[in-house]
C-alpha cells in the first residue's frame, strides 16, 4: 500500500490528514486518480481538468521528482511514498 | 445606511463595511490569503446577499467560492466548481468576471474565464458549465491574449431580456447573444484595433471593459486598449467619446446604477506609458453619456501619482446618492459617497489591487 504524503498547506481538503494511504499501484497516475475518487477536493489542487499536473505542484515518489522518472507515468512501488510539495515560486 | 466594498487583491479579498453613510470604513482581515482575487460579485437576487470570489492559487489552480453570511464562511464544492469538459482539451486558469444574471433568472449566474470562455451556474454560483456555443465558435482559434492573458472578463447580460448577454474578451472584442446563448456573433463595428494590420476588423480589438447605461440596456460603453466608445444600439456600431478626455487609454469604465448617462474612468495617458496623465490622480466622470468629460479629484492626493486601475478595479454602488470606488496596483482604495465630488481614503497598503464591487447592505 502507497502513502501520499500531504503538505501543511493542503490538509484542510483531506481533514487534517498528513498520510493517505492508497490501493492503487502502477503508476502515478493511478494514485491520482484514486485521490480524485476518495479526496476530490485535494486532487483538484494537483492536477487540472486534463490530467497534467500543475505547474507549481511538485511530486516526488520515493524522493525522485516525478518530472525526470516519467510525470504521471511514474512507477509506484506498493510500499511507497509519494510526497506533494508546492514548488518555490509566487511573488 | 451601510455600504459593503469587497476589495479582491492578489494576496486575498478584503471585505470593508460602512455604517454610516460611507463616511468611516472598517477594513477586515484578508480571505483567502496569498491567492489572487480577479473577480467578486455579489448577489442580492436571494434573501441574504450572496458573495461569489474567484480565487486563484498560484500553486494549487482556480476556483470558486460563495459566502451567504457576508464572509463569515465559505463554501466550495468537492470537484472543481468549473472546469472545461474533457474534450475541450483546456484547463481553466482564473475567474475574471462573476455576473449574477437578471431578476428572471434568480438561480443564474455567469463567470469569464481565462483561456476566454463563458461558463454559466444554474445553482447560484456554486457549480458551473461551459457554454459550448461560443467555445466552439470558429473565431476562437483568432482569439488573441494581452499581457494579462485571454480572458472573457466581462460578462453583461441585460436586464430587460434574459436572451441577451454581452460579453468582452481580450483580445477578441465584444460578442454577444440574442438567444440565450444558442448563437454568438461579434459587434465591434467602429471600434479601432490600431495595432492590426487592418484597424477596422470584425474581431480582434482589445477591449478592456464594457458597461452598460442604467436607463437604457441597448447603450453600451467601452473602455478599449486606446479608444473609448458609446453604442446607441445594443453594440451594433460604436462611436467614439473620448473627445474631451485627456487620454484614450485606461482600463475600467463605469455606469452609474440608475442615472442614464453618467459614467466614469480612470484615464491612462497611453499604451506606452501606463500612469495618470501629467501624473494626476483624478477620475473622471460624463453626465452626457460620454460627450463631455471632467476631472473629479477634490480629496484625492495631488503629489505626483503613478498608480494604475486595473479593469475591475472601480466600480458604483447602488446608493442614492451613488458611491463610487477605485482601488490601484499600489493597494490604495479611494471612496466617494458623492457620485465622484470628493473623496476619501478607504485603505492602503494592500497588496494590488484587482476588483472592487460595492453594495448597500
Amino acid at each position: 500500500m502507497a502513502t501520499v504524503l500531504v503538505p501543511g498547506a493542503l490538509r484542510a481538503e483531506t481533514g487534517g490528514e498528513s498520510r493517505l494511504p492508497v490501493e492503487a499501484g502502477g503508476t502515478l497516475g493511478g494514485v491520482l486518480d484514486e485521490v480524485a475518487a476518495r479526496w476530490p477536493r485535494l486532487e483538484r489542487r494537483l492536477r487540472d481538468e486534463t490530467g497534467a499536473l500543475r505547474r507549481y505542484v511538485n511530486v516526488y515518489v520515493d524522493g525522485e521528482d516525478c518530472r525526470r522518472t516519467g510525470g504521471l507515468d511514474t512507477p509506484v512501488a506498493a510500499s511507497a511514498e509519494v510526497q506533494v510539495l508546492p514548488s518555490v515560486a509566487g511573488g | 445606511m451601510a455600504v459593503l466594498l469587497a476589495i479582491g487583491t492578489q494576496k486575498g479579498l478584503f471585505l470593508a463595511q460602512a455604517a454610516d453613510d460611507r463616511r468611516s470604513w472598517q477594513v477586515g482581515p484578508a480571505h483567502f490569503a496569498m491567492q489572487a482575487v480577479y473577480a467578486v460579485a455579489v448577489d442580492r437576487r436571494g434573501g441574504a446577499p450572496r458573495l461569489l470570489a474567484g480565487v486563484d492559487s498560484s500553486h494549487w489552480g482556480p476556483s470558486v467560492a460563495v459566502s451567504d453570511d457576508l464572509g463569515a464562511t465559505w463554501q466550495e464544492p468537492d470537484s472543481a466548481p468549473l472546469a472545461f469538459p474533457a474534450d475541450a482539451g483546456a484547463a481553466v486558469q482564473r475567474v475574471w468576471q462573476i455576473a449574477p444574471a437578471t431578476d428572471a433568472e434568480p438561480g443564474v449566474v455567469w463567470a469569464g474565464t481565462q483561456p476566454s470562455a463563458l461558463f454559466r451556474s444554474a445553482d447560484g454560483g456554486r457549480t458551473y458549465e461551459l457554454v459550448r456555443s461560443l467555445w466552439d465558435h470558429p473565431h476562437r482559434p483568432e482569439w488573441g491574449e494581452g499581457y494579462g492573458g485571454q480572458a472573457i472578463h466581462t460578462v453583461l447580460p441585460d436586464p430587460q431580456d434574459p436572451a441577451r448577454v454581452v460579453v468582452a474578451m481580450s483580445t477578441g472584442g465584444v460578442y454577444q447573444t440574442a438567444d440565450g446563448g444558442a448563437t454568438w456573433r461579434p459587434t465591434n463595428t467602429g471600434i479601432k484595433a490600431y495595432f492590426l494590420p487592418d484597424p477596422w476588423p470584425e474581431f480582434g480589438q482589445c477591449v478592456h471593459k464594457v458597461a452598460r447605461d442604467a436607463a437604457d440596456p441597448r447603450r453600451l460603453y467601452a473602455q478599449n486598449h486606446h479608444g473609448v466608445y458609446r453604442s446607441d444600439d445594443a453594440g451594433e456600431t460604436w462611436q467614439s467619446i473620448a473627445g474631451t478626455l485627456p487620454s484614450d487609454f485606461g482600463f475600467p469604465i463605469v455606469a452609474h446604477p440608475r442615472r442614464p448617462g453618467v459614467i466614469w474612468g480612470f484615464p491612462l495617458t497611453a499604451d506606452g506609458e501606463r500612469h495618470p496623465v501629467d501624473l494626476k490622480c483624478r477620475v473622471f466622470r460624463s453626465t452626457d453619456a460620454g460627450e463631455h468629460w471632467t476631472p473629479q479629484s477634490a480629496g484625492l492626493p495631488e503629489q505626483p501619482y503613478y498608480p494604475v486601475v486595473l479593469r475591475d478595479a472601480m466600480c458604483a454602488d447602488d446608493a442614492d446618492p451613488a458611491g463610487v470606488y477605485f482601488g490601484t496596483r499600489s493597494g490604495e482604495v479611494w471612496a466617494s459617497a458623492d457620485e465622484g465630488e470628493s473623496w476619501a481614503p478607504v485603505a492602503e497598503h494592500l497588496p494590488d489591487v484587482l476588483c472592487v464591487r460595492a453594495v448597500t447592505i
